[in-house]
């Protein structure tokens, strides 16, 4: 292509060219599809980040609002830091037995990871227990999620976490399901590390809720 | 104010009762009965013409982007009516209530009819017609056979679509919300809202918003992971460019209105103490959140117009666009920016000095990007062969009005001019100024110029500048006494006046409203006419505009695999760079195309989710929690279904290339025979 001086393009005489000999390619003639699964990983990771902004906000939120107790009860009179312990554990643990079912999956034994996956499903459920435990002794002390917007947004950021675990659940046993069905392709073994990735991105913001609003609520 | 009672919770149908039905508004009732005429006559038609089961297998069960991109834009169109209706009875009732008349809306209808115009023209016609564009062009620029996640994409329409039509019912089952559009607590708190008003808009727009997130990781994931080989990203169209940028825009905005937007919800229906005045709460917490979306929402809605104007005078003016590396740093840079401004939409909070500077300085600054991004149109088209066809009238209609539009938006960027016009009709017809200057006239720029790709026509050009010519002096006409007004202290929203010498001016807003209209019919007949005359208007060449970008590279429309072989790409004008190097159209060795196959369940699950959110706004408790278990239930029996793909066998392919070869033919010979004569 040839371009006047002001960049007007004028289209060149007919002729075929050619680089070192060989006509110019402009089509892939003998291309493989992308495979199944090709963008899932990235798709995901990016649906995790835009997760992660609710978090942002809801930590936001209670960074502001978290000392309006209202002349209610505070961090100090409400949370057990030793219950609060057990249940960091059993997220924690959660997330390490989550990493042995993908080694299990990587190493192609079914089994061993529905295994893993069920162990990791118990700890979850042990996790969702106790917070519930906590939620229910906390409203039948009067400080529920109306009492203050310190309440409010402790109670919304906490649940909203929960919540995530609890979906995170649902689909985990019906990826055992899955996994019962149809073993180990490659469409499971995607599902399988994206739940990996949902799990342990849930683990990292668990982190982030028991230092801010427990182990710094202590501190205020 | 006193709050209202809120009514009864009944067992079974919540709150929803006869008196629901707005018998005693007779404007709804017609409304209502034309609708119904309408809904009914159409309903009527589709069945004698049997064309449901095309309907349903074709389109609304398709994951193929184009269609979904098509269907986006019908969307779009159908609420921008609605959306137009509202604003004329605005424009009436302003016109008419002085002198001590009250006009003919209530205060009750007319706080709807505010709050529903902003709502329904951001939510469901700028954004569809801005996703709609991106779904359908995007793929085709950037050489690739669908978006990545083509369930995803089916699904995020019909989110949106339920949105819509949960908004629409509020006109005709109890209200909407009477807040304005972005809905601030305290007023739209239960003690001050008890009625299902904002419980609509909420719901509504938490369905759309799921719709609007996942189409935005689609196309992220999709403009980075499906370019054809060669296509870099420096080597990108540049409307692909600002439309991913509008993406990470939304992915990284829009969960910030889904958060905030479930927090008054808990508000509303749990008792929460986020936003009330009581009990610790901060309605200014609300204003900060809702903005940290709300900003880069404009931006969302700007970017791809910018995009499409690019590649308008790029094309129209027979030159390659001017500073493609400057454009491309100017969106990314707007991209950012347009996260560190939102405090200019609420200087008079009283932040202090120090805060409201750092966000006015901020705020300026985003118009050096948007400047150079004007002076690269300018210089595109400085010297070129231009062609005044309608996308390029448009793309100059854009220009002229969008630059005044952001002179008067640096204007409000100044602190202690913003405490002047806050609020003020100065701040409506700014903000019309260019989201009807940029985002509209670049949605018409747009439709004019890729309808004959869609469709393999053009449109018809008479009828299309009767509407440009309604519209862009009626745009003047209806938003010019705004600014005056704004500037002489009126403020927004208000239904009744007492000073009569404000009357003409908003008798001249109406006269440009009714231009406006006039523009729309036009547009409308313009749509008819062509589709009427298709067999003079056709295009079978597919590359009506002598185009560019790889988009030209396909028939009219394009077959559904789009490209029988993926383009090999070498210049940053891909098309244009194969026709002047005389590309050889490959004719022989298809192979079998690897599709996603469609499905119902992205209807389905709207569907369940529309019936969701109309429960949780009346109450109906039952109902709510079926709806959530099927909700989750079919998501999950989704997931057992593994048969989500099938091959185009190359026979197939090969038939369709050999007809478009055939097509070519004809079009060539046709050619030759003309240059002869």
């Amino acid at each position: 292509m040839s371009t006047t001086d002001w960049g007007i393009d004028v289209p060149d005489a007919p002729h075929t060219e050619t680089v070192e000999g060989q006509p110019i390619r402009f089509y892939e003639v003998d291309e493989h599809s992308h495979p199944e699964g090709y963008s899932t990983m990235l798709g995901f990771w990016i649906y995790l980040m835009s997760d992660c902004l609710i978090f942002a906000i809801l930590f936001a939120t209670y960074g502001v609002l978290g000392g309006n107790y209202a002349a209610g009860p505070g961090p100090r009179d409400l949370f057990e830091l030793p219950l609060i312990a057990v249940n960091t554990a059993m997220l924690l643990f959660s997330s390490i037995t989550y990493g042995f079912a993908m080694l299990s999956m990587q190493a192609n034994r079914l089994r061993a990871t529905q295994g893993w996956l069920a162990v990791t499903g118990l700890f979850g459920l042990a996790f969702l227990g106790i917070e519930l435990y906590e939620f229910q002794h906390l409203i039948h002390i009067g400080a529920g999620p109306q009492r203050s917007a310190f309440l409010s947004s402790f109670f919304t950021l906490v649940g909203t976490h929960g919540l995530h675990v609890t979906f995170g659940l649902i689909w985990l046993v019906t990826l055992i399901v899955q996994l019962n069905k149809r073993g180990l392709v490659p469409a499971n073994q995607r599902r399988v590390a994206c739940l990996s990735m949902f799990w342990h991105f849930l683990d990292v913001v668990w982190i982030g809720v028991f230092t801010v609003v427990y182990l710094m609520g202590m501190l205020r | 104010m006193t709050p209202h009672p809120a009514p009864e919770v009944g067992p079974i149908l919540g709150r929803l009762s006869l008196e629901a039905i707005p018998l005693h508004e007779p404007i709804l009732i017609a409304t209502f009965g034309m609708v119904a005429v309408g809904g009914v006559a159409l309903l009527a038609l589709l069945t004698k013409f049997r064309l449901w089961g095309y309907l349903w297998n074709e389109w609304f069960t398709s994951v193929d982007h184009k269609k979904i991109g098509i269907m986006y834009m019908v969307l779009g169109l159908v609420m921008f009516l609605r959306g137009f209706a509202d604003a004329i009875m605005m424009r009436i009732q302003q016109a008419i209530a002085f002198n001590g008349s009250e006009g003919y809306l209530n205060a009750h209808h007319y706080d709807q009819v505010f709050t529903a115009h902003g709502v329904i023209m951001i939510f469901f016609v700028a954004m569809p017609f801005v996703t709609g564009l991106m779904n359908y062009v995007v793929p085709l620029q950037i050489g690739a056979r669908d978006v990545s996640f083509p369930f995803l994409n089916n699904f995020s329409f019909w989110m949106t679509t339920a949105g819509a039509v949960l908004v629409m019912m509020s006109l005709f089952i109890g209200e909407f919300a009477q807040t304005g559009w972005l809905a601030y607590p305290p007023l739209s708190g239960i003690a001050y809202s008890p009625n299902v008003g904002v419980d609509y808009y909420l719901w509504s727009l938490q369905i759309a918003g799921v719709g609007t997130t996942l189409s935005g990781i689609n196309l992220i994931v999709t403009i980075l992971k499906l370019r054809a080989p060669g296509m870099g990203l420096m080597k990108m169209p540049i409307f692909t460019w600002t439309s991913l940028c509008t993406n990470i825009l939304i992915v990284a905005s829009f969960p910030v209105l889904t958060a905030v937007l479930a927090l008054l919800s808990l508000d509303r229906y749990v008792g929460t103490n986020f936003f009330t005045n009581d009990f610790g709460g901060s309605a200014m917490m609300y204003v900060n959140l809702i903005w940290i979306w709300g900003h880069p929402e404009v931006y969302i809605l700007i970017l791809p117009l910018f995009g499409v104007f690019s590649e308008v005078t790029s094309t129209f003016s027979g030159k390659r666009l001017f500073g493609y590396t400057s454009m491309v740093y100017a969106t990314i840079v707007i991209m950012i920016l347009s996260y560190l401004v939102w405090l200019h939409h609420f200087f008079t909070m009283g932040s202090g000095a120090s805060v409201n500077s750092f966000f006015g300085i901020t705020t300026m600054i985003i118009s050096i990007p948007t400047g150079a991004k004007l002076f690269n149109w300018l210089f595109t088209m400085y010297r070129g062969r231009i062609r005044y066809e309608l996308p390029m009238m448009w793309t100059v209609a854009f220009m002229l009005t969008f630059t005044v539009g952001g002179m008067t938006g640096v204007l409000l960027a100044v602190p202690p001019a913003d405490f002047v016009l806050h609020n003020s009709l100065f701040l409506i017809a700014h903000f019309h100024n260019v989201i009807i200057g940029g985002v509209l006239f670049g949605v018409f720029a747009a439709i004019n110029f890729w309808w004959p790709k869609a469709f393999g026509f053009k449109l018809n050009s008479f009828w299309g500048k009767v509407s440009f010519w309604f519209w862009v002096p009626g745009f003047w006409v209806a938003f010019m006494p705004l600014y005056v007004m704004g500037l002489m202290g009126v403020t927004r929203r208000m239904r009744v006046f007492d000073d009569p010498d404000l009357q003409i001016w908003f008798v001249i807003a109406g006269i440009g409203a009714a231009m406006i209209a006039a523009g729309i019919g036009a547009m409308l007949v313009q749509f008819a006419v062509s589709i009427w005359k298709r067999e003079e208007l056709v295009d079978e060449s597919g590359d009506p505009w002598n185009g560019r970008t790889l988009e030209w590279a396909t028939s009219s429309p394009p077959p559904e695999y789009n490209f029988a072989f993926t383009p090999n790409i070498h210049d940053l004008d891909a098309w244009y760079d194969m026709k002047n190097r005389h590309h050889d159209r490959p004719v022989t060795g298809f192979r079998d195309i690897h599709m996603p196959r469609s499905t119902g369940s992205g209807v389905i699950l709207a569907g369940i989710s529309l019936v969701m959110g109309f429960a949780l706004v009346w109450h109906i408790w039952w109902l709510a929690g079926l709806s959530l278990v099927s909700l989750i239930s079919y998501a999950i029996y989704h997931t057992f279904n593994y048969d989500r793909d099938f091959h185009i066998p190359a026979a197939h392919v090969a038939e369709v290339e050999e007809a478009r070869s055939r097509q070519l033919d004809a079009v060539r010979a046709r050619e030759t025979q003309a240059a002869g004569a």
